[in-house]
Order: structure tokens, then C-alpha cells, then sequence
């Protein structure tokens, strides 16, 4: 047990701070759910991948530093803390990139990391389908084999930035006859293939932040198959668990939404301090946020010594979305009628940049596998309960 | 950066935890409550062959020299099987009282810290926050708050006062005593110090034991719902049932690192140790109340009987709940930081100095 940083990780701290310093775009970017906001966005991620900033985990030889997870989370707590922009390549970087090392051939991760890595292809998931959300293994579309192509034809949704999106991961029924867990393969597809309709969809918040994606006799040569026909499911898991686990939302996230609560508080005590709760759910909520850090920080002392994620993977899930919601619904009571502003309504102190966050903190408990699901794998796998 | 304990720490724990299963039943727990002392020298003695009384005890006392880390997985083990001996307050929180105390107490260290480190003595100690003095009647030596000055009384010296406690294990009395300059080892400045320290370092220990108790229960509901049928089932396949413990196993997860995070701290003399270790404190409280009631609740109508043995452990939750400072001082420690003018709040600082 000894929690200080090495000389080494100082210094790491210390280049990447400078580097943002110089580096973060001085105004806000608009939102990558907009069409702008995603070129914005893209440009960054090259910038990013100019100064080998783009995948600090990834080997040097792909263009990273070959951090390991304790200077990937001095990373994140730099770039959060230089309030940087968010990671429209968040899919391709930290879930498709360490599957493909992981799953890929020589030749994929030749083709596909280093566009990654520069931002030159931003990926979509396709996991969704309107009759498989929480019950995955209902997938129905299917991509069967036709010479050294498969044919897709189905229907994938609720698809994270398709709407701009230059690829989708995904996985596809290839066995016909199959069902459930057996016979689905994961497969790359370029979303400009033909036979491919990408129908954005509002969110809450009134932009297309995800889209249905149609496939109607889409070819897609079999070599875009991630992993072994058939063994798509275990390759899901696989990129499920970095999602839940370690690297979907890092704690600097919380921390630093923490951090603009106190802030909010303090500048507002003369009036929120007329509701004593309203004390306690900021200190509750920084201590979570503080908590959060120090799971995920023992978590990755773990792994670095050899260990595996396990069910920790279900629990961050249910603790940080949960938290998002505890420290905007804080806000929202500091806010109190100021609550219901939009950020695009001028007002002194930011007070509608609140708002974003309130309604995206609504949808932490669903996306990723719900919070539901997570406490059934928590029963079951954790604690060993009945099925 | 490293968040695991050494295979020492984990032996040392396999060890005690394996002599704790067979020789601390619910049984003998319950069989202790009807005596007069509720105390057990065979228990003690236990403990002193294991060397936990030696643990923390300095090795030029004829101790371990081990730190508070490696007492965060014995207390863990002392809530996760109810013990009562006073263990915790002689061997470590008395022990480094002690062995902190100034030069001009040099010869009561030397007899009080081999004697503890032998297993022949035990203590009590008596802090403001708390009313009364746990296991002040079985103590050969009380470990006295008055004013931020030190005093350590013989228990012929004082008067008890016993109060019963909803937990029948736990024996609390009040203490009449008069200080004086015989009884002081250490003043009100060097004794705001140890004091503070001591606070942690209790405050700590109630967490630790809080983290096993909550195991506790967790297991015993686990089993209890694997056997327990209803509609034909296992009622642990029911999900209400589920996700009532689930709950307890995240905010468990979430309130260990804490722990262990304060423990370091309370250990390397850490600026923010009182933030720290209220943090453990208040995480632990919560996730230990929470599983109090979820555990409880999955028992159905058998969790509200004196038979089962859930009780044992839920009403050592209740108590540890409170003592070392109630829920509104531990957040006024972590007021006291966050909301300070000069304090940096930003994603770098959570290992900050
Ligand atoms: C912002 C956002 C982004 C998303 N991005 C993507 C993406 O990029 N790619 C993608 O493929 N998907 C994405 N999704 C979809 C997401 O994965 C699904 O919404 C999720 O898996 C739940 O499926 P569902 O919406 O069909 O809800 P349903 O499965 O219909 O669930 C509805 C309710 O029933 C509960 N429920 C269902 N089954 C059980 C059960 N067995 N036990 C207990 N309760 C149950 C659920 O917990 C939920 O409360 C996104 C969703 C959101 C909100």
C-alpha cells in the first residue's frame, strides 16, 4: 500500500498539463452532436494525436506512450481539470482500439489503429436493435456469408454519433439458424457502404446525439470480421468491460463536476444554505466523486499487477451514473428556478451550462446496460446468488 | 501508486481470520451477554497468542512494529465476527497513544507498552465525543481526555457507572475521576496532538470494523436466501431480493478504498488525515445502515428474532454507527476542507499533499 506518485508519473503530470496549457481551445467547442461541433471535434482529436496525446495507452509504435492505467488516469485528471474537449472518438480509442489489439489480425490492426488513433475515422457502436436492448442476445439482423462478403440486412439503434460517424462496430446474426449467444459474429462496417440509411434521432436535449442505422443488402467483405465467426459475443463482452469497467468515465469527469458544484454552492449559500440538505448533497457528492477516483485508482493497481476486471465493472457503472444524477439534481436545487435556463439564455455565472449535464445525467443509468441489468450481474456474479 | 496489501499483510489476515472462524461463534457471543463481565479470558488470551496485542507495539517494546494498515484487516475481522475484547483500544489506538506520549513519560512507556505487547494489560480509553467509556471495568489502565491533557488512571481510581447498551456485547460505563498531576502523563499542547491522532486512529477502527460487519451481514443474507424457498424458488433469485443486496455490495466497493486511503494517511502523518479518515467513516456508517436494513429485509419475519444470529451484527452496526463522533461533526471535518476558501478542488488533487 503506497499512494504517492513516482518521479516519473510527476513528470508525466507536468508535460501533459503544459501541453493542454498551450494547446485546449480558448472558447468552448459547439456540441459533436451537431454538424460543426463534430468537425470541431474531429480536428481536435487530430491535434491531440499530433502531440501523442490521442491514446496515451496505446504503444508507441501506434503513435501512443504506453502508459499504463495509473499515468492514464493522471492523464484524464490533466485534460478534465484543462476542461478539454470531450472525446468524440471516445468509441474508437477506448473501446474498439484495445479490442482490436486484443481480437484483431496483424493485418486489422495495421488497417484500423492508426486511423484511429489520428481521429481519422470516428467509430459508432451497433449493438441496439428495437427488440434487443438489455436482452442482447435477441440480435436479430443478420450478415450472412456470400463468397468473401457478408450481406446485412436488418436494423440497428439508439447508435451513438452514427449521424456523422464514419464506421460502426457491431454484432450481426451470421448464423441463421442460430439463437441467442451462439452464431453472432462482430463485424466493421463502413457506414458509407450502399444500403445503408442512417436516420438520425432527437435526443432529450433536441440533437441527434444517435441514430438508427438501416442495412439493406450491404456487403461488407469477411475480413472486417473482428474475432472468429460465431464467437462475436465473448468479442462483445470484451469491449463491454472496458466500457463499464475503467474507461468509458473516468473519475476526473466526476471529479471535475464536483468540483463546478462546490463552486455553484458557494457562490449561492445565502440562498441555498436556507435548505440545509442542500449542504450535505454537495459534501455527499464530492466525496463520491473523491471515492470514485480511489476505486478506480485500486482497481488499476490491480490489474497493473496482473488481475482481471470482474463484476467492479458493473458496480462503477451503477456508482457513477448515479452520482451524475446526485450532483446535477444538487445543482438543480441550488438553481432553483434558474434550473429550467438553457445554456444558449445569457445569464451571469453560467448558469444554464447546468442544464446539458442535468438532462445527459438522466441517461447514465440506461446507456451501457442499465442499471437494472447491472444489479442482476451484481447478484449473480458478485455475490453468488441464484439465476 | 499501489493499492494492494503485501502477501504478508493478506497471511497475517488468512491467519487470524481462520483461528476468528472457529474460536469467535455467534454462540459463544451470545453465551458471553448473560455473564457479569461479558468479557472472556480464554478470548484474551487468544488474541495475545496471535500477537495482536504485540502488533503495533514498537519493537524496542517487544513488539511488531506493524502500522495502522495492517490493523485496518484485523479490525475488519474483529467486526466481521463481533469481537468485543478490547482490543482495538489497547493494542492499537492505547498502544500508539502511548508510544507517542513525550520523553518525560519515557518510564510508564516502558512498562505499559511491554506489558501490552504481552498481553498483560488492557485499556480504555474515555474522548469527550463519546458519553461513556467502553470496557472502562475490565481495564487495568484508562486512558483519560481532560481538556486536551493526557491522564492515565488506574481503574482502582475511578468510579463506574454501568449503562446497558441495545448491543449486549458491548459493556459502557461512565467514569467519575479526579485528575491530577499524578494521573497527567502530557499537557493540553502536546496533548491536542495525541489526542487528534487518537481520534483518527479510533475513528478509523469503527470504520474498519464497519467494513467487516457489513461483510458480515451481506453473508449471511446471501446464504439465508439461497436456502429460504418461496413460490417454489429460492427467494435470492427473486430480483427485489437481489438488487436489495446489491446495493450494499456498490456502496461497499465504493467505501473500501476510503478506508484504506485513510488508513495510509492516518499512517504517513498526512495533511488531510482527518478529511480522510471522516470520509471512511461517513461512507462506512452509510453502507453499514443500508445493509443493516437490506439485510434485515430479505430475512423477512426470521430477521426481527433474538434467535437469528443477523441481530448480533446489525445491532453492532447501530451502535458503531455513532460513536467516534456523530454524522454532523465528521461532516463538518470535510466541511471544513471543501468549502475553505483556499482550498484547490480539481480532479489533480485527490493524492495531493
Ligand atoms: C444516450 C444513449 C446512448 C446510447 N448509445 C448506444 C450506442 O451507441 N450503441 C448501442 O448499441 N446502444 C446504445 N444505447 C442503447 C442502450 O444500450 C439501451 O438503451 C440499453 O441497453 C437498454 O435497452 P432498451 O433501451 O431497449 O431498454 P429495455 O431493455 O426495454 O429496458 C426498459 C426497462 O426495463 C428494464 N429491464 C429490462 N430487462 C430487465 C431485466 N431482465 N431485469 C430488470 N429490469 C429489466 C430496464 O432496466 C429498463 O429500466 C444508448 C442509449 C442511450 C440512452
Amino acid at each position: 500500500m503506497e499512494l504517492d506518485y513516482t518521479d516519473k508519473q510527476r513528470a508525466f503530470r507536468a508535460e501533459i498539463r503544459a501541453w493542454l496549457a498551450t494547446h485546449v481551445p480558448k472558447q468552448p467547442l459547439p456540441s459533436f452532436d451537431t454538424e460543426e461541433g463534430f468537425k470541431a471535434h474531429r480536428e481536435w482529436e487530430r491535434t491531440l494525436f499530433e502531440g501523442r496525446w490521442s491514446m496515451v495507452t496505446w504503444p508507441t509504435e501506434l503513435g501512443g506512450r504506453g502508459c499504463d492505467l495509473i499515468e492514464w488516469l493522471i492523464f484524464e485528471e490533466e485534460y478534465w481539470r484543462a476542461g478539454a474537449p470531450l472525446r468524440v472518438n471516445q468509441n474508437g480509442v477506448f473501446l474498439l482500439g484495445p479490442t482490436i489489439m486484443d481480437y484483431g489480425t496483424e493485418e486489422q490492426k495495421q488497417r484500423f489503429l492508426p486511423r484511429i488513433a489520428a481521429g481519422d475515422d470516428i467509430w459508432a457502436q451497433g449493438w441496439s436493435e428495437p427488440n434487443a436492448g438489455s436482452d442482447m442476445a435477441a440480435i436479430r439482423t443478420k450478415a450472412i456469408r456470400d463468397g468473401d462478403h457478408y450481406v446485412i440486412n436488418g436494423q440497428k439503434t439508439w447508435s451513438t454519433r452514427a449521424v456523422w460517424a464514419d464506421w460502426l462496430f457491431g454484432l450481426f446474426r451470421t448464423d441463421p439458424e442460430s439463437s441467442r449467444h451462439h452464431g453472432l459474429s462482430f463485424v466493421l462496417v463502413p457506414l458509407d457502404t450502399p444500403g445503408i440509411t442512417v436516420r438520425p434521432i432527437r435526443q432529450l436535449n433536441g440533437e441527434t446525439g444517435f441514430a438508427e442505422v438501416f442495412f439493406d443488402d450491404v456487403r461488407v467483405p469477411v475480413e472486417n470480421r473482428l474475432g472468429d465467426e460465431g464467437a462475436g459475443w465473448s468479442v462483445a463482452m470484451a469491449t463491454a468491460g472496458f466500457e463499464r469497467g475503467l474507461m468509458l468515465r473516468s473519475p476526473a469527469r466526476f471529479q471535475a463536476t464536483a468540483a463546478a458544484l462546490v463552486r455553484l454552492y458557494q457562490a449561492n449559500r445565502a440562498h441555498a444554505d436556507r435548505d440545509p440538505a442542500i449542504r450535505n448533497a454537495v459534501l455527499d457528492a464530492w466525496l463520491r466523486a473523491e471515492a470514485y477516483a480511489l476505486a478506480t485508482y485500486r482497481t488499476a493497481s490491480r490489474l497493473i499487477q496482473g488481475g482481471e476486471i470482474g463484476a467492479e465493472a458493473s458496480t462503477n457503472k451503477i456508482f457513477w451514473s448515479e452520482l451524475d444524477l446526485k450532483m446535477h439534481d444538487a445543482a438543480q436545487a441550488i438553481l432553483g428556478a434558474h434550473g429550467e435556463l438553457v445554456a444558449s439564455v445569457p445569464r451571469e455565472g453560467a448558469i444554464g451550462s447546468w442544464i446539458d449535464g442535468f438532462l445527459f445525467a438522466q441517461a447514465g443509468p440506461i446507456y451501457a446496460g442499465t442499471n437494472e441489468i447491472q444489479r442482476n450481474i451484481i447478484a449473480e456474479r458478485l455475490l453468488g446468488m441464484p439465476r | 501508486m499501489d493499492f494492494t496489501f503485501t502477501e504478508d499483510q493478506l497471511a497475517l489476515r488468512a491467519n487470524v481470520r481462520s483461528v476468528f472462524m472457529k474460536e469467535v461463534a455467534p454462540e459463544l457471543l451470545r453465551e458471553l451477554w448473560e455473564t457479569d463481565t461479558g468479557r472472556s479470558a480464554e478470548l484474551w488470551q487468544l488474541v495475545t497468542e496471535q500477537g495482536l496485542t504485540a502488533l503495533s507495539v514498537p519493537e524496542e517494546y517487544g513488539g511488531l512494529g506493524l502500522a495502522d494498515i495492517d490493523w485496518v484487516l484485523m479490525a475488519q475481522e474483529v467486526g466481521y465476527y463481533g469481537l468485543t475484547e478490547p482490543l482495538i483500544d489497547t493494542a492499537w489506538v492505547g498502544a500508539a497513544l502511548i508510544a507517542a506520549l513525550p520523553e518525560s513519560a519515557a518510564a510508564f512507556k516502558d512498562v505499559w507498552l511491554a506489558r501490552i505487547a504481552h498481553g498483560e494489560a488492557k485499556l480504555a480509553i474515555g474522548h469527550p465525543l463519546n458519553p461513556l467509556v467502553e470496557n472502562a471495568h475490565v481495564a487495568d489502565l484508562l486512558l483519560l481526555n481532560h481538556r486536551d491533557e493526557v491522564h492515565a488512571v488506574p481503574r482502582g481510581q475511578v468510579t463506574l457507572t454501568a449503562h446497558a447498551s441495545l448491543d449486549a456485547s458491548r459493556r459502557l460505563f461512565a467514569v467519575e475521576w479526579t485528575p491530577s498531576e499524578a494521573t497527567r502523563l502530557a499537557d493540553a499542547e502536546v496533548g491536542r496532538t495525541l489526542w487528534a491522532d487518537a481520534l483518527n486512529r479510533s475513528v478509523l477502527a469503527v470504520a474498519a470494523q464497519l467494513s467487516g460487519l457489513v461483510t458480515r451481514v451481506l453473508d449471511l443474507a446471501i446464504d439465508y436466501t439461497a436456502e429460504r424457498k418461496q413460490f417454489g424458488k429460492p427467494i435470492g433469485s427473486f430480483q427485489a431480493v437481489k438488487h436489495l443486496l446489491a446495493d450494499v455490495a456498490v456502496e461497499l466497493e465504493f467505501a473500501k478504498p476510503a478506508l484504506l486511503r485513510a488508513a495510509v494517511s492516518l499512517a504517513n502523518g498526512h495533511s488531510k488525515t482527518g478529511l480522510h479518515v471522516s470520509h471512511a467513516r461517513l461512507a462506512l456508517a452509510d453502507t453499514a445502515t443500508l445493509a443493516a436494513r437490506h439485510t434485515m429485509q430479505v430475512h423477512g419475519a426470521m430477521g426481527y428474532t433474538w434467535e437469528l444470529d443477523l441481530q448480533i451484527f446489525m445491532k453492532r452496526i447501530w451502535a458503531l454507527a455513532a460513536v467516534w463522533g456523530d454524522k454532523a461533526f465528521h461532516l463538518q471535518r470535510v466541511a471544513d476542507h471543501v468549502l475553505a476558501s483556499d482550498t484547490v478542488l480539481d480532479p489533480s488533487q485527490t493524492f495531493a499533499a
